[in-house]
């Protein structure tokens, strides 16, 4: 059942480095990262890879196979013809460190940005009711394993790094609509998430959908219920009616000033 | 020789994981300058391959649950030689700290009324863990890292920088813990990204920083599991208790070959799930041992109406603690009676529709299907037992998690005595988050009581030597490959200190010990310091083999079989070995064992059992005092 597989895997730090031909040996029911680790432990002890718990569940073993963004541990060997050559890169979208591994500190700065689950505080320990149906919405953007497969894809960084500023990306733009869908939250972010964190930005193209390896729904059922509530806010003239003889607040929860970059 | 960076903090935490981040935020809290420590990006710990909940008696579910029943269970699994203390607090503090992670944002499943759903689970009486469904380790170590994250905000605005109280350095790999005049200095490590050095000074260090799993080939652990916690509070002079406990969880991935390991959840069975032969026979039933032979089922209709009516009806025994099942497939695939690639079958697919394994199992299923071409809803899976925990651990102070060394506290799976000889499913998320509470505090008050002025400074000598140390891989040339000595120590550890033991594999095993010692001493890596996963692994071997030779040496010592510990030359468990815990710890570079005696459970605590149920684990001679009953159970508070 064994093969030799051909791989070419990019190889280098700081922008400086090329696709390096290996050929590998491919057992029964492998996927990528196995092969990888083969490599490493036989032919290029050196080799940099991101990886943890190879089951799916992490997220850190994210790279580009053929082109496309996946995780290399749930990626089998059989998707692809034993001829076929694997041509596996780095995410294009973050600044490379070494080989297959990226600097993805930007997201962090982001998640640090966005101002955090804001309980009712009258609420004691234990107290809280939820109801399945109520928390289902959010738990489905709770399943995200911080892989960042989506914000390497979305093209609004991938091809226009200029927007890395105005843009949160689609992990962070769910992590609002995960709060906004909290039944437990208190506060308001959907001012922000158009001003701050540019959902305006995204064209629905649903390219991060598309590559999301725990399949939630990130266009259908985070951006873009944001983007109606968003329009609920800033749009609707009993809405703003109302902000101005004061009966609702003005403002949303700002962003949080120091954690910007 | 470069600059090296110095860095001063209150509290060290090393792991970021369930324990690491929950010891870090009680230390933040508690207005302590914070450092967490991670080997990997943050949020990707180890943690988040936890599937089935975490434990704790809020009695959602069945209002009879209370700490005492969680007691009872979480000492009966490790079968009584648990640190009881630690058990008691465990039990009376989890469902605190569970309702805390859901004020911090979890979400949780439910309820009808709304309250936090609890799920049955191997070993636990009621339906007692909290969960989101098969993914409850990512919801707590999403929660904890979010909740590092709004403290951040606080700093932010008050301090103007969110790093001035507590911040995490991803990707960072500690070597060595420096002391002085015994007590903890610091730590000293490398940036992985860059290979650069960095020493941290603070004098309180708490360790975090999960198993070590990854001296295993058949393994549930990621590569982070390689003993770091353990081999480092070894060489700062602290000492390890019962490393000869290590799990076996009956539920592994065996096929195909590359996901051998891959853990399935017990949530599996807990949802109705059974073990089957390849006679197709639910071949547990044959395997109740006596101790537990009271709350388990006989016949397979009594076991199925537990599901429907669990309190007048015995629980089926595919709920057995994991030591006990791990045991008994190893037996059905010894005498034959095993599915076509050496494990056995467990069936879920007969026994709940389609949409019911989809919703509480998910990510099961996403697995199987992925990775092995298996429909669970359609057909059984193919499972066998893998390497998933450590009981054995650092030894601490029951209340404060303290260690030996002034200054050094541990926490979670790296810290040794709450799990006694076998581990229940559940309890090691809940432990994360009591321990690591308790190990924060314990933390903070430590660097409160050290005067700014008095805190032992980490000297030069000390930092040299650790460069030295680290560098050493880089600059032999010609050496081994580290990676075949690590996979030389997996198949050793895997064959010859695995499942079941005997005294001459563990002599032989100890033996070759040695060489490997003597191979990991001269391997060589090739490259430079960036990124360097070969010289990162080559020091991780020290690490390895430290722990695999504590293990080993335990297992030769207790000639007994009890938990996560089978000798087959010993089959029995022992009463007299239970009054027995074997303590290693390291004279000059030899790791020495030694026996201490347990100490007595409170009259209070062991009021809660039955006098029958105490004789099977008991002396006579402890027993002689005792006239039990569960009437004079003590109800104290702590806190």
């Amino acid at each position: 059942m064994s093969y030799k597989a051909a791989l070419r895997v990019w190889r280098g730090d700081h922008g400086e480095g090329d696709l390096a031909d290996y050929t590998v040996e491919v057992n029964e029911g492998e996927v990528v990262l196995d092969v990888l680790h083969r490599l490493q432990a036989t032919q290029a002890n050196d080799l940099a890879i991101r990886w943890n718990c190879k089951a799916g569940k992490c997220g850190s073993c994210s790279m580009e196979i053929n082109g496309r963004p996946r995780l290399a541990c749930m990626t089998r060997m059989s998707v692809y013809a034993p001829e076929e050559v694997l041509t596996i890169t780095p995410l294009r979208t973050f600044p490379v460190i070494r080989d297959l591994v990226t600097d993805v500190s930007f997201n962090y700065a982001k998640a640090r940005e966005i101002p955090s689950f804001t309980p009712d505080p009258a609420v004691g320990l234990g107290e809280f009711r939820m109801q399945q149906v109520d928390v289902e919405r959010s738990q489905e953007f709770r399943k995200c394993i911080e892989c960042y497969l989506c914000q390497n894809t979305c093209h609004v960084i991938r091809d226009h790094p200029e927007n890395e500023r105005p843009f949160a990306g689609p992990r962070f733009l769910m992590r609002i609509a995960e709060l906004e869908m909290h039944p437990a939250d208190t506060a308001d972010r959907r001012e922000i998430a158009q001003d701050d964190f540019g959902l305006g930005l995204c064209n629905i193209t649903k390219c991060c959908t598309e590559v999301c390896p725990e399949n939630i729904k990130i266009t259908d059922n985070a951006l873009i219920p944001m983007k109606e509530r968003v329009v609920g806010r800033k749009y609707d003239p009993l809405v703003w009616l109302g902000a101005k003889i004061g009966r609702r607040p003005q403002h949303d929860t700002p962003a949080v000033p120091g954690a910007k970059r | 020789m470069t600059d090296i960076e110095r860095l001063s903090y209150d509290v060290v935490v090393i792991g970021a994981g369930g324990s690491g981040l929950r010891a870090a935020i009680e230390a933040r809290q508690a207005g302590k300058r914070t450092a967490v420590i991670s080997k990997s990006l943050f949020g990707k710990a180890h943690t988040v391959m936890a599937e089935g909940g975490c434990a704790a008696a809020m009695g959602n579910m069945n209002p009879n649950d209370n700490w005492q029943v969680h007691f009872r269970d979480t000492m009966r699994g490790g079968k009584f030689l648990n640190s009881w203390r630690m058990a008691e607090l465990h039990a009376k503090e989890a469902p605190d700290r569970v309702w805390e992670l859901e004020a911090w944002g979890a979400l949780f499943d439910r309820t009808a009324d709304g309250k936090i759903s609890q799920r049955n689970f191997g070993g636990h009486e009621y339906p007692r863990l909290a969960h989101v469904g098969d993914r409850t380790g990512l919801e707590m170590i999403r929660t904890l890292q979010q909740r590092v994250v709004a403290l951040q905000q606080e700093d932010a605005r008050e301090h103007g920088d969110p790093e001035a109280m507590i911040r995490v350095f991803a990707e960072t790999t500690i070597t060595r813990l420096t002391t002085e005049g015994g007590s903890i200095a610091g730590a000293f490590g490398y940036v992985r990204d860059t290979g650069d050095f960095v020493v941290f000074e603070a004098p309180a260090v708490v360790l975090a920083t999960g198993g070590i799993g990854k001296s295993y080939k058949v393994t549930s652990n990621s590569w982070e599991y390689t003993g770091d916690g353990h081999a480092l509070a070894l060489l700062a002079g602290a000492s390890l208790l019962n490393m000869e406990f290590v799990q076996l969880h009956p539920t592994g991935m065996i096929w195909p070959p590359s996901v051998k390991g891959i853990l399935v959840t017990e949530s599996v069975r807990g949802d109705g799930g059974v073990l089957l032969n390849s006679e197709g026979k639910r071949f547990m039933f044959g395997y109740v041992p006596d101790v537990f032979r009271a709350q388990y089922a006989e016949t397979e209709e009594e076991a199925d109406r537990w599901y429907e009516d669990p309190d007048h009806n015995r629980r089926p025994p595919e709920l057995l603690p994991r030591d006990e099942v791990a045991r008994s497939i190893n037996s059905e695939v010894k005498a034959g009676r095993g599915s076509p690639h050496g494990g056995v079958f467990l069936d879920i697919a007969s026994r709940r529709p389609a949409e019911e394994i989809l919703r509480r199992l998910p990510s099961m299923y996403h697995q199987f299907k992925e990775l092995a071409d298996v429909d669970i809803t359609k057909e059984p899976m193919e499972i066998g037992p893998t390497c998933h925990y450590v009981m054995g651990g650092v030894e601490v102070d029951p209340d404060t998690q303290a260690a030996s060394v002034p200054g050094l506290f541990a926490a979670g799976e790296v810290s040794g005595g709450m799990h006694g000889s076998n581990r229940l499913g559940g309890n090691s998320l809940s432990d994360l988050l009591v321990f690591g509470r308790r190990a924060g505090r314990s933390a903070a008050r430590h660097a409160d009581s050290v005067a700014a002025a008095g805190r032992p400074a980490v000297g030069h000598a000390a930092v040299d030597a650790a460069v030295t140390e680290a560098l050493a891989p880089l600059e032999r040339d010609g050496g081994e490959n580290p990676y075949e000595v690590h996979a030389a120590l997996q198949e050793l550890m895997t064959d010859q200190v695995g499942l079941i033991r005997n005294e001459g594999e563990l002599q032989g095993a100890l033996a070759e010990l040695d060489k490997l010692r003597a191979r990991a001493a001269q391997v060589s890596a090739e490259g430079g310091r960036a990124y360097n996963p070969g010289w990162h692994l080559a020091q991780d071997l020290r690490n390895m083999l430290l722990v695999s030779d504590c293990v080993a040496q335990s297992a030769l010592e207790r000639q007994e079989s009890r938990g996560g510990h089978t000798r087959s030359d010993y089959p029995e468990m022992s009463p007299e070995w239970r009054k027995i815990n074997l303590v290693c710890a390291l004279d000059g570079d030899q790791v020495k064992l030694a026996r201490q005696p347990v100490v007595p459970m409170r009259e209070d605590l062991l009021g809660l059992f039955d006098l029958a149920e105490l004789k099977k684990y008991l002396t006579d001679d402890e027993l002689a005092g005792q006239t039990a009953g569960s009437s004079t159970a003590a109800q104290e508070e702590t806190r």
